[in-house]
């Protein structure tokens, strides 16, 4: 009876651990899966709860953190205050990256083309067509551009990456905005469709005289040709971590409700025009409350401990400043 | 000898054998045999009943929404507000690929399902038939990849600008071959499409090429014929109906194939009038749009599946038609 016993004991003690252990559950956003799941190893060493993350896109992870089948969805087009409300969401951001426009052309090395926002809607509306148009000429006077058509490359698949390429365009050109506007999959008027920001690169990578535009770290893992971009404030500047950085520090999260800011086009000499923020939804009146704060437990980790492995895999991790304001969501928001 | 003495020996220390209880244990295993099958059989129709159901289901806002417009509506604007959604690329896609598909694939497969039943040395007929069954054992992603790497270059640098060369200030050619050459165009997932479904032909022409008595092309060959005319004039006559049955295979599969020519066909639902452009299809289209798709959008996206159902379908049906119609002429 003795050993029954003990057996049921130890049949207990591994069940409640094993409950304690339960893996996290996410879903969403594509554009953060690499670092979402270099973060999730790290936890898992330290506290060994695993996280398990379905990249399966934003929408598809919206819908999933709606239905309560996963703890957390992630999303690269913030939802707005009123979505909120509705679905009793709490949001914030987690972290940011670049997207860069990329290009294959016989003789242009990564960073020697520029480009401005204009031009870019242009090429993308189809009416730029030949890669020596005189505005881009005007652009890249050093350059000898061939006469050959522009072969424009976007996303087949709706993408946050989308989502924000074509804000920025909205927000530089009149013209975009009234044809075609921003969404995570639009109407293109030109252009071949490629699934995945992998699609976009291959592409690029093997067409040539192409354009197309990827998340910064495919650019740099792919070796594509990345061009310079002429930002708000009228200076040229190439895709770096600085010039990321100094898109997002002048960003004012404190005064945006529900953390709804879309980062393209910010001022300042040194911004990079065109940086993504991926945002976390989570229920703030949860059904498994003891799941929603294991998850803020892997977050607040990834906050205070991920910085690095944000930056090593070229995201831009969030501003001390930010994460205290998020802390605070999290306590007046989420019940626990 | 000894074991089956000793075999014989428990068969008798077991007791006397009842027959009546070993029949009707035979009668049950039966009975339950035929139920099993039986529930096998109903439950592909269940299966396949239930697909349609829950498709109409799926499409039902989009078809109150957009009727049978949706068939000639050439705009796919799923941001737009409201989202103006309509079939005509994807269908366009669809029925341009396939047809020049199997514009390549028939001739190909059948001249090579000739050579190896009719003038083939025995000892090259093994590795040519194994080397078309292996081609369909390859899974489609391998087509999209080789399409795109290997194939999209050379259509693109050589194929493509030879081609809009040689047809140019031809009208109506120079715009159905009209350029900028593209490493993704609906030519270049027509191609291959046509390398998918070649065995689909090739195997289903050999199998029945076998079946035609040696003694009609003995005959035909004693009065004089060349192999051409054995072929064209005993061969396929004889053989028609399963040729055709191996066609629709093939055009069936060319109708849904999805992951090799989400690869290559650019992801346009803008129609094109050049083969070289880009276009999409119906699976590609869904393949590429649903994740990411909710509401109307995604209603509109099942309607396209519905539509791809419903072409197969007719494809089939049509298939079994005139398999019908041919049985009977020869019947007669």
């Amino acid at each position: 009876m003795k050993f029954l016993k003990a057996i049921v004991a130890a049949g207990l003690v591994a069940a409640s651990t094993s409950a304690f252990a339960a893996d996290i559950t996410g879903a969403g956003s594509t554009f953060i899966f690499p670092v979402l799941s270099k973060w999730a190893d790290a936890y898992k060493k330290e506290s060994g709860a695993g996280v398990n993350y379905q990249s399966i896109g934003s929408g598809a992870g919206i819908k999933q953190v709606q239905a309560k089948t996963v703890t957390f969805g992630a999303t690269d087009k913030p939802l707005t205050v009123d979505q909120l409300d509705k679905d009793g969401f709490a949001q914030w951001p987690m972290a940011m990256g670049g997207i860069v426009p990329v290009v294959n052309i016989d003789g242009v090395k990564a960073g020697d083309m520029v480009l401005d926002g204009d031009t870019l809607a242009k090429i993308y509306l189809g009416t730029i067509t030949k890669w020596d148009d005189a505005a881009i000429k005007k652009l890249n006077p050093k350059l000898s551009l061939p006469s050959e058509a522009i072969s424009v490359v976007h996303r087949a698949d709706g993408s946050g990456t989308t989502f924000n390429f074509t804000d920025y365009l909205s927000k530089v050109s009149a013209d975009w905005k009234s044809k075609v506007g921003s969404d995570t999959a639009v109407e293109w008027p030109v252009g071949v469709g490629a699934k995945g920001n992998e699609g976009v690169s291959g592409n690029v990578g093997q067409a040539k005289n192409t354009i197309g535009y990827v998340e910064y770290a495919y650019a740099k893992q792919n070796k594509l040709t990345y061009t310079a971009m002429v930002n708000k404030g009228g200076k040229t500047v190439e895709p770096t971590a600085d010039a990321f950085q100094a898109a997002v520090a002048n960003a004012d999260w404190a005064n945006a409700p529900g953390y709804y800011l879309i980062l393209t086009n910010q001022p300042g000499d040194k911004s990079w025009p065109i940086v993504a923020t991926t945002f976390v939804l989570m229920h703030k009146d949860g059904s498994d409350k003891a799941a929603s704060q294991e998850a803020l437990k892997f977050f607040k980790f990834a906050f205070d401990k991920g910085g690095k492995m944000a930056e090593d895999l070229d995201y831009i991790p969030m501003p001390e400043s930010v994460v205290k304001l998020i802390e605070k969501t999290w306590s007046s928001e989420i019940k626990s | 000898m000894a074991d089956m003495a000793v075999q014989s020996d428990v068969m008798e220390a077991a007791g006397p054998y009842d027959r009546a209880k070993a029949l009707s244990a035979f009668r049950l295993g039966d009975v339950t045999f035929y139920w099993l099958t039986r529930v096998c059989a109903v439950s592909v129709l269940l299966i396949l009943g239930g697909i349609i159901i829950s498709l109409i289901i799926g499409a039902w806002p989009a078809m109150m929404e957009y009727g049978f417009a949706f068939l000639w509506t050439q705009r796919w604007a799923p941001s737009a507000d409201p989202p103006v959604l309509g079939a005509l690329g994807p269908i366009y896609g669809t029925l341009v690929t396939s047809f020049i598909a199997m514009l390549i694939a028939i001739p190909v497969g059948l001249g090579i399902a000739i050579f190896l039943t009719e003038l083939c040395p025995q000892w090259l007929r093994r590795p040519i038939g194994i080397a078309i069954e292996l081609l369909a054992g390859i899974p489609s992603i391998i087509y999209g990849m080789w399409g795109f790497f290997v194939l999209g270059p050379f259509l693109a640098y050589t194929f493509q600008p030879f081609m809009i060369g040689l047809f140019d200030g031809i009208p109506v050619l120079s715009s159905i071959f009209g350029g900028p050459p593209s490493y993704l165009s609906l030519f270049n997932a027509a191609l291959i499409l046509a390398i998918m479904v070649l065995p689909f032909i090739t195997a289903i022409s050999v199998d029945v090429f076998k079946t035609v008595p040696p003694v009609l092309k003995e005959a035909a060959y004693g009065v004089g014929c060349t192999t051409w005319e054995v072929v064209r004039n005993v061969v396929i006559p004889y053989t028609r109906v399963g040729v055709i049955g191996g066609v629709m295979l093939a055009l069936g599969r060319a109708l849904g194939e999805t992951m090799a020519v989400t690869f290559i066909i650019g992801n346009s639902f803008r129609l094109s009038a050049s083969i070289f452009g880009p276009g999409t299809t119906i699976s590609a289209a869904i393949a590429s749009e649903f994740a990411e798709s909710d509401g109307l959008h995604q209603s509109a996206l099942i309607l396209l599946g519905l539509l791809l159902f419903v072409l197969t379908f007719f494809v089939l049906a049509a298939a079994r038609l005139m398999l019908m119609r041919l049985e009977k002429k020869a019947g007669n």
